[in-house]
């Protein structure tokens, strides 16, 4: 035992014991700083182009896919298994509901009937579910590898896809049903997203006041008050700003009119700038992280997902079915998958058998790089949409710099193994 | 065994469980009354930790009899087993490494707020009270139990059967994992809960622990009962006879099989 590196672990610790008595996710914190960098950089090198309200606006919407599945994969992950098949139930979801809506759905209730967006959301969530869940059942009850079922599942769902339509496009797609992708008119506007910008600072608040009340009624040690006040500032800050940026973001001219018009408003000469706000895939996103944080933190069954990742012995010998946990996370996987399909297909406002494709490499990695280990038993579902919000991030910047397709994904491909290997060293550093 | 003493807590009469071809346990009877250690010893692969597991509900029997305060039960998972009062110490440490103390220690049967949500709060609350309990000196109530020494892990795994009060505590091979000052506090630890009426099964290696703690010492070898003996009545030497050649002092050379 050499006192250096005695002295040297003790150093390390003390450094360590503010953000561990701050009770702070540093690997978290860590991938926020990653993301300021990597914006803060292509804004220099795109000479002002990248943080700008139409650019990140965009970025926000084109992250809502993948992230919706990667707060999913993490489950997955946890349970020290895979879906590859993500894509793919995207894809045959999509042909699926797109098919539903413009064909039978319109014969029956007749072609624009209010109710056709709403049907076709629910069949896609429903169709998504038993799709997970099929392939859950067969990997927990009969013990197929997740892998080889997900890949299975990957192929059998793609070439469903094709054969619901011999592989033609279907367009368009309910109006109503197109706003859920985003789009030019499919966002909440100035009022409605100040309006969220309000209840997430409320929730903030509350929060971070419930879990010191809850603190100091068990006797517990509290976090310092202005470490918590800082928290609080910086999470309004980000709100505040980003529905700011993203209201000033306007719809175009064309769009304006007509929602003008719509209102009975006279058209200003100097023209009027209409803001987009949220978009409502973002909007959903939203909703989904939440959700997905509450189940894998607040709930007996996210517990049990990471118990069964942690150890599965201890986990069946605590009494937990793990074999039903399991299927519940393919199926929940399946479902997120389903909600995908659906910004995705009302996005490109069309069915296309191609939708989604290599989908589930991207939100593998968007897990992966949010610090999901392999290995099992660890990851968080905000560091998962942080990591899709990065590679999502990375793509769009290089874009906008003209980076050729390929080098765009050498440059995905090394970040994420970049990513994984500082991640691992540091988590071997810190079971030293 | 005498009747004086009531009903047994715990019977397990005739068990037999078989892996593939490999008969893990055959014909074994043990009991255990109120208060009382019974020590199961043998050598490695004897079938201690297989029959034990019959009782925690880690797998069932293939024919055999479990009986708990004399009434017959059927026991086919860990949450029967616990229903029965039946809490287990595992060999190899069933816990979760990822997740803290508290949620380890109420793995399967966690506190639930009105709202449905894990009372997190309350379970660290529960944790606390009984850790100042058993071992005052563990702290770590908010880290993985991955990053705590073999002592602390096992402190959590005994924490777990005293909470959810143990009538019937197993434990296998608790110490072989730690360290002379940590394995003290283990045997500080199970008189404590000996003390307080609760039956326990022993199951070690170390002749020392078995003949500082237990009134009985079952011995088992390949798969077969040996013998049980009143530990005052034996020394032991006579216990490592009967684990060495499978056969109760005093009897001849020979025949495994008591039958
Ligand atoms: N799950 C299992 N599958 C196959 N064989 C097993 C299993 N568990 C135990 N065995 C076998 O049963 C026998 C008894 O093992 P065990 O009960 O672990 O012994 P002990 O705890 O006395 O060391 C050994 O031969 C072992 O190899
Ligand atoms: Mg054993």
């Amino acid at each position: 035992m050499s006192t250096t590196s005695e002295e040297a672990k003790q150093e390390r610790r003390s450094s360590s014991k503010l953000l561990q008595s701050l009770d702070i996710d540093t690997r978290l914190l860590g991938m926020l700083g990653l993301l300021v960098v990597i914006w803060i950089l292509f804004h220099i090198l795109s000479g002002g182009t990248f943080l700008t309200p139409r650019n990140l606006w965009n970025l926000s919407v084109q992250t809502a896919s993948v992230a919706v599945m990667a707060t999913g994969m993490v489950l997955v992950i946890v349970t020290r298994n895979i879906d590859l098949s993500v894509g793919a139930i995207v894809g045959v979801v999509g042909m699926l509901i797109a098919i539903a809506q413009t064909g039978w759905l319109a014969d029956w209730l007749g072609l624009g009937h209010p109710a056709i967006w709403i049907l076709a959301v629910a069949l896609a969530l429903v169709a998504g579910t038993f799709v997970g869940w099929i392939q859950g059942l067969i990997i927990a009850y009969v013990g197929v590898p997740s892998f080889i079922v997900t890949l299975g599942g990957l192929l059998v769902w793609r070439g469903i896809a094709w054969w619901f339509n011999g592989g033609q496009t279907v367009a368009p797609l309910d109006p109503t049903f197109q706003l859920l992708g985003g789009g030019s008119r499919g966002s909440i506007g100035a009022g409605w997203s100040w309006f969220i910008a309000a209840l997430a600072v409320i929730g903030i608040s509350f929060s971070l006041v419930n879990s010191r009340r809850q603190r100091r009624r068990f006797g517990f040690k509290l976090r310092p008050l202005w470490a918590d006040t800082a928290i609080g500032a910086v999470g309004t800050a980000v709100v505040l700003g980003g529905v700011f940026f993203l209201n000033r973001y306007y719809l175009p001219v064309s769009v304006a009119m007509e929602v003008a018009e719509e209102k009975g408003l006279e058209w200003p000469p100097e023209g009027l700038e209409i803001s987009r706000g949220i978009a409502i895939p973002v909007l959903i996103l939203i909703g989904v992280t939440l959700l997905m944080g509450f189940i894998a933190t607040r709930r007996r069954f996210g517990r049990y997902v990471f118990a069964l990742g942690g150890n599965p012995d201890a986990a069946e010998l605590g009494g937990i079915n793990t074999k039903r946990t399991l299927v519940k996370v393919f199926a929940l996987m399946g479902l997120l998958a389903g909600v995908s399909a659906v910004i995705g297909t009302a996005r490109l406002n069309a069915g296309v058998t191609s939708l989604g494709t290599l989908q589930e490499l991207y939100v593998i990695a968007a897990a992966v790089i949010g610090g999901t280990s392999l290995a099992g038993g660890v990851g968080t579902i905000p560091g998962a949409v942080l990591g899709a919000l990065v590679m999502q991030s990375l793509q769009s910047g290089m874009v906008l710099l003209g980076v050729d397709a390929p080098l765009q994904d050498i440059v995905v491909g090394v970040v994420l193994v970049a990513a994984v290997a500082v991640d691992s060293y540091y988590r071997r550093r810190a079971e030293t | 065994m005498s009747d004086e003493r009531g009903t047994p807590l715990v019977e397990m009469n005739h068990m037999n469980v078989s892996f593939g071809g490999v008969h893990a346990v055959e014909d074994v009877s043990v009991d255990l009354y109120p208060g009382e250690v019974v020590a199961i010893v043998g050598g490695n692969g004897a079938g201690k930790t297989t029959l034990i597991r019959c009782l925690s509900g880690a797998h069932p029997g293939e024919s055999g009899e479990i009986k708990i305060n004399g009434q017959a039960v059927a026991i086919t998972n860990p949450i029967e087993a616990m229903g029965f009062g039946v809490e287990t110490i595992y060999q190899t440490l069933a816990l979760a490494d990822n997740i803290d103390a508290p949620s380890n220690m109420f793995l399967g049967r966690e506190l639930m707020t009105r709202w449905g949500t894990l009372d997190d709060k309350a379970m660290e609350q529960a944790t606390r009270e009984v850790m100042g309990r058993l071992n005052p000196r563990f702290l770590n109530f908010r880290v993985p139990v991955k990053s705590l020494s073999g002592g602390q892990r096992q402190s959590v795994a005994i924490a777990r059967a005293v909470h959810f009060n143990a009538k019937i505590l197993i434990m296998d091979e608790p110490t072989a994992a730690l360290g002379p000052a940590e394995t003290e506090q283990v045997r500080e630890l199970i008189r404590q809960l000996k003390a307080e009426g609760i039956g326990i099964f022993l199951i070690s290696h170390d002749i020392h622990d078995v003949f500082d703690m237990a009134d009985r010492i079952s011995v088992m070898a390949q798969g077969k009962l040996v013998g049980t003996v009143i530990k005052d009545e034996v020394t032991k030497d006579d216990v490592l006879t009967m684990i060495i050649a499978g056969r109760m002092p005093g009897e001849v050379d020979g025949d495994l099989d008591l039958h």
